[in-house]
């Protein structure tokens, strides 16, 4: 198995203090929690960021873990040597649920098997309902879609021993769906330790970030650039919405930032979104002379000061 | 692969699940759930545990807290005050969304 280098994982020196490692792992856990994260592998990252302070911050398990030695370079391959945790004592287990199964073979070697131990008080081991987070484009909302969903079921193989096993879905994305609903499949979660009825499956929808849309609840919202003259005269433009584009009238006397309603061109359903386009006034490049000349015969011809509510 | 394609049942912001569905979906206690209704954490629809009826936000909010709670070592206060932090950042980036940023 390999070598893990908790300390590099924190980011830390193996001689640092405790409250170092402990301010460190703070630091990552807001960066890479799941649930405070918006990195794309928060939770992989977390996963390790959790091994690794579940280790450092336990003085045993550190004496421990410090006495394989500093030669260790990560992912070489490593056994426990023969000598291996005489004269210590695991007591106890961490509280809780979740990331237990998932602490590596090489933390499993050292520290035992914790998982079944890990199980806090308050949570059976019964049938379980099993969940899922699955990021859809925008368009699969206004469309409907099939998305294939890969599971992690942990089980006991022949042996005993737990196991991951990989299971691959599809599944129907309906027209409509927003992000933060659920989408339930009865009986797909796994079966009890004794058998009986499976549990169900419950998948997450969340959209990809859009480079331009963006989504709030059933309203979508995008900026669209237009002209000085646009904005000032008004004028009908296309426009881009995520069921196809569209031709809109921007009304005369417009300033960025003004925002025109699309009525029910948002996220379908019932009833449907709205799309609100904010309008962003572009200038154009003083490049040319006959560029400048126009800004110049503005400049002279206007009697325009924005800054006059400034007093100044 | 299964080819299979599977449809569920949407769960939307409005009360779909049951009291008892809710704890077999966080694979939790009874009273943990209860508990979380009493506080303000989750607001199903319907009075009284057995015409509870709590949605797809319910649900996530549990599951998070339940997280929080468990990877901090955190008092179910402690972790409901950071949901809800966390809510909030999630109305301003909305916001700022609305805004054009």
């Amino acid at each position: 198995m390999e070598f893990k280098d908790y300390y590099q994982t924190l980011g830390v020196e193996r001689s640092a203090p405790e409250g170092d490692i402990k301010r460190a792992y703070r630091k990552l856990a807001r960066k890479y929690h799941p649930d405070v994260s918006k990195e794309p592998d928060a939770s992989e990252r977390m996963k390790a960021i959790n091994e690794a302070y579940e280790v450092l911050k336990d003085p045993e398990k550190r004496a421990a873990y410090d006495r394989l030695g500093a030669g260790w370079q990560p992912g070489q391959d490593f056994h426990p040597p023969p000598d291996w945790d005489a004269g210590f004592e695991f007591r106890g287990s961490p509280a809780g649920e979740g990331f237990a199964g998932d602490f590596s073979d090489f933390f499993a070697s050292l520290f035992g098997d914790a998982t079944g131990a890990r199980r806090g008080a308050g949570f059976h081991s019964r049938s379980e309902d099993h969940h899922a987070r699955v990021l859809i484009d925008l368009e699969d909302a206004f469309r409907g879609a099939t998305r294939t969903v890969t599971l992690r079921v942990p089980e006991l193989d022949a042996d005993g021993r737990l196991a991951v096993r990989e299971r691959t879905l599809n599944v129907h994305i309906p027209k409509g769906i927003r992000e933060g609903q659920l989408i339930r499949l009865a009986g797909q979660g796994s079966a009890g330790p004794q058998g009986g009825r499976a549990g169900d499956l419950y998948i997450e929808i969340a959209f990809k970030p859009h480079p331009f849309y963006r989504v709030d609840g059933r309203e979508v919202y995008v900026s669209l650039p237009v002209t000085p003259w646009e904005a000032a005269l008004g004028a009908t433009v296309k426009a881009p919405t995520p069921g196809g584009p569209v031709e809109v009238k921007i009304p005369p006397h417009s300033q960025s930032g003004r925002k025109l309603r699309l009525r029910g061109r948002g996220i379908p359903g019932e009833p449907p979104g709205d799309l609100y386009l904010v309008l962003e006034v572009v200038l154009p490049p003083a490049q040319t002379d006959r560029a400048k000349q126009i800004y110049q015969t503005m400049a002279r011809e206007l009697a325009f000061d924005p800054r006059r509510g400034l007093g100044v | 692969m299964d080819a299979h394609i599977f449809t569920g049942i949407l769960v939307g912001e409005q009360g779909a699940l049951s009291l008892e569905e809710m704890v077999e979906a966080c694979g939790a206690e009874t009273a943990w759930i209860v508990e979380l209704v009493e506080v303000g954490v989750l607001s199903p629809e319907g009075r009284g545990e057995a015409a509870w009826r709590f949605g797809a936000p319910d649900l996530l909010r549990a599951r998070r807290l339940a997280r929080l709670a468990r990877d901090f070592e955190a008092s179910t206060e402690a972790a409901a005050l950071i949901l809800d932090l966390l809510d909030e950042i999630e109305r301003l980036r909305a916001r700022l969304g609305r805004a054009g940023m």
